[in-house]
């Protein structure tokens, strides 16, 4: 981990793309996120696992500072993370984050939820993010909902649409923060597929979820947590078949066979 | 009955007195309320102190008294030469702006924190997030009690024509000073108020149905 630190200064790019270094976090008395040292590649696709109240939706939420940090550090390519306000919001836009309860703006339209942001944000041309926003819509399937509120689609719909409106940003980085935990099984697919699909062109991804197979069939990096701690960090193959830590194999052991 | 026919031209200019007044002093009401209440919801401490402080200021205080503030001490201290119009729509403005901060406040807590969590992680800054995303969600919840806030305004506006402004109330004494018949003056002021108050709630229910159905 001090190489990254020593990078970080001359070669941002080269390295981690995310960096942790020694995050805490307390909820009260709870000591959320222990000292947690964690570094994203470009391009990687880590899945974080570990049982509920591990701290992995906590971590998730420090990297784009929707949750503050009472400890440590946090750089995204090579910037840390800066206080609220305007340059935040700046980096914010350029972190897409995919919430477990989807969070599409209730009184926009789809098309709108894609397009705000462009807009507002980047202040791009309209007539330029209504073009971006349905040709986003469109690759993740959603494009023929462009004009319904989001109270009228599935979930499975809504999540693809959260999905689009992150990706409308153009993002170095998307967080996903148990995109399928809210969702019918039935649409869980739809959503994966999107994902995985987004993985396999090279977005950086850091997804929080419960679903194994996703894990194994996109991630380049199983990060497993329990008690706010990153407990084995290994490749899927490696931790599925073979998990090295006790806490891990209990955890397997009781998803695996149910 | 006589009294409202020979005395037209005072009770008309009462009448539109009161509805300027309640217009102004509405207007500035809603203005100073949104700000507040925003600053009230803001991440800025002193802003939130500074939030909680007005509406604790002009919230516990009778109006009549800040209206005494606004006659005796605001001139001295403040800004001297208002007319008594200025000083009445300040009192009542800023008085009111109280409610409306707290029912507007109301309203924004009343939208999911997850729609303010997702236009802050698109790149929306504070402001565009309130304005943008959880203000026209609030809306909705804040109509009902705004309607109320306002009618509460007309008949707060009675006081300033204690102070010698002209509006509706201030009609009352002129005419009873003069020796007509008390009950009738009465009536007929009442039925002014009844008037304005009727447009308000009228005004607000057609808001009311019009964002529900544009949702």
């Amino acid at each position: 981990m001090t190489e990254v630190s020593v990078a970080k200064d001359t070669a941002p790019a080269a390295d981690g793309l995310v960096v942790l270094k020694n995050v805490n976090k307390h909820f009260g008395a709870l000591h959320v996120l222990q000292d947690i040292d964690l570094t994203i590649a470009r391009g990687e696709v880590v899945v974080v696992i570990g049982p509920s109240g591990s701290g992995k939706s906590t971590l998730c939420r420090t990297i784009n500072r929707l949750e503050t940090i009472d400890s440590g550090d946090i750089s995204i390519d090579g910037r840390p993370l800066p206080q609220e306000g305007k340059e935040l919001a700046r980096l914010r836009a350029d972190v897409g984050m995919v919430f477990q309860s989807f969070n599409l703006f209730a009184h926009k339209t789809v098309l709108e939820n894609v397009m705000l942001g462009q807009v507002k944000v980047r202040k791009a041309d309209k007539k330029a993010a209504e073009e971006k926003a349905r040709a986003l819509l469109d690759r993740v399937g959603v494009g023929t909902q462009a004009d319904k509120y989001p109270a009228q689609l599935s979930g499975g719909q809504q999540q693809r649409v959260a999905i689009a409106r992150a990706l409308a940003m153009d993002p170095k980085v998307m967080l996903f923060d148990e995109p399928t935990s809210a969702l019918d099984p039935e649409m869980i697919n739809e959503v994966l597929d999107v994902m995985q699909q987004l993985a396999r062109d090279g977005m950086t991804m850091v997804v929080v979820t419960h679903e194994m197979g996703f894990a194994r069939s996109a991630a380049n990096r199983v990060v497993f947590m329990a008690d706010g701690r990153i407990v084995e960090e290994a490749a899927p193959e490696q931790f599925f078949s073979n998990p090295r830590s006790d806490r891990a194999k209990d955890f397997l052991s009781k998803i695996l066979h149910h | 009955m006589n009294v409202l026919l020979d005395h037209l031209p005072e009770f008309r200019e009462g009448f539109i007195g009161t509805v300027l007044l309640t217009l102004a002093s509405g207007l500035l009401a809603m203005v100073l309320g949104v700000v507040i209440a925003g600053f009230r919801v803001s991440p800025v401490p002193p802003l939130r102190f500074f939030g909680a402080a007005w509406v604790t200021l002009f919230r516990n205080t009778p109006l009549t008294l800040l209206f005494l503030v606004a006659w005796f001490v605001v001139p001295v201290i403040f800004a001297p030469g208002l007319n008594p119009w200025t000083k009445a729509l300040l009192a009542l403005g800023f008085y009111t702006s109280a409610f409306v901060c707290e029912a507007v406040r109301s309203g924004i807590n009343t939208v999911p924190l997850g729609q303010a969590e997702a236009a802050r992680s698109i790149g929306m800054t504070f402001f565009q997030t309130l304005r943008l995303i959880v203000l026209p969600q609030a809306t909705r919840t804040v109509i009902p009690p705004l309607s109320s806030i306002f009618i509460a305004l007309t008949k707060n506006s009675a006081i300033a024509g204690a102070f010698s402004v002209t509006e509706l109330f201030g009609v009352q004494k002129l005419l009873s000073d003069k020796g007509f018949a008390i009950a009738w003056i009465f009536l007929w002021v009442a039925l002014g108020y009844l008037v304005i108050t009727f447009t308000i709630s009228g005004l607000f229910r057609l808001l009311e149905r019009r964002m529900g159905v544009a949702r």
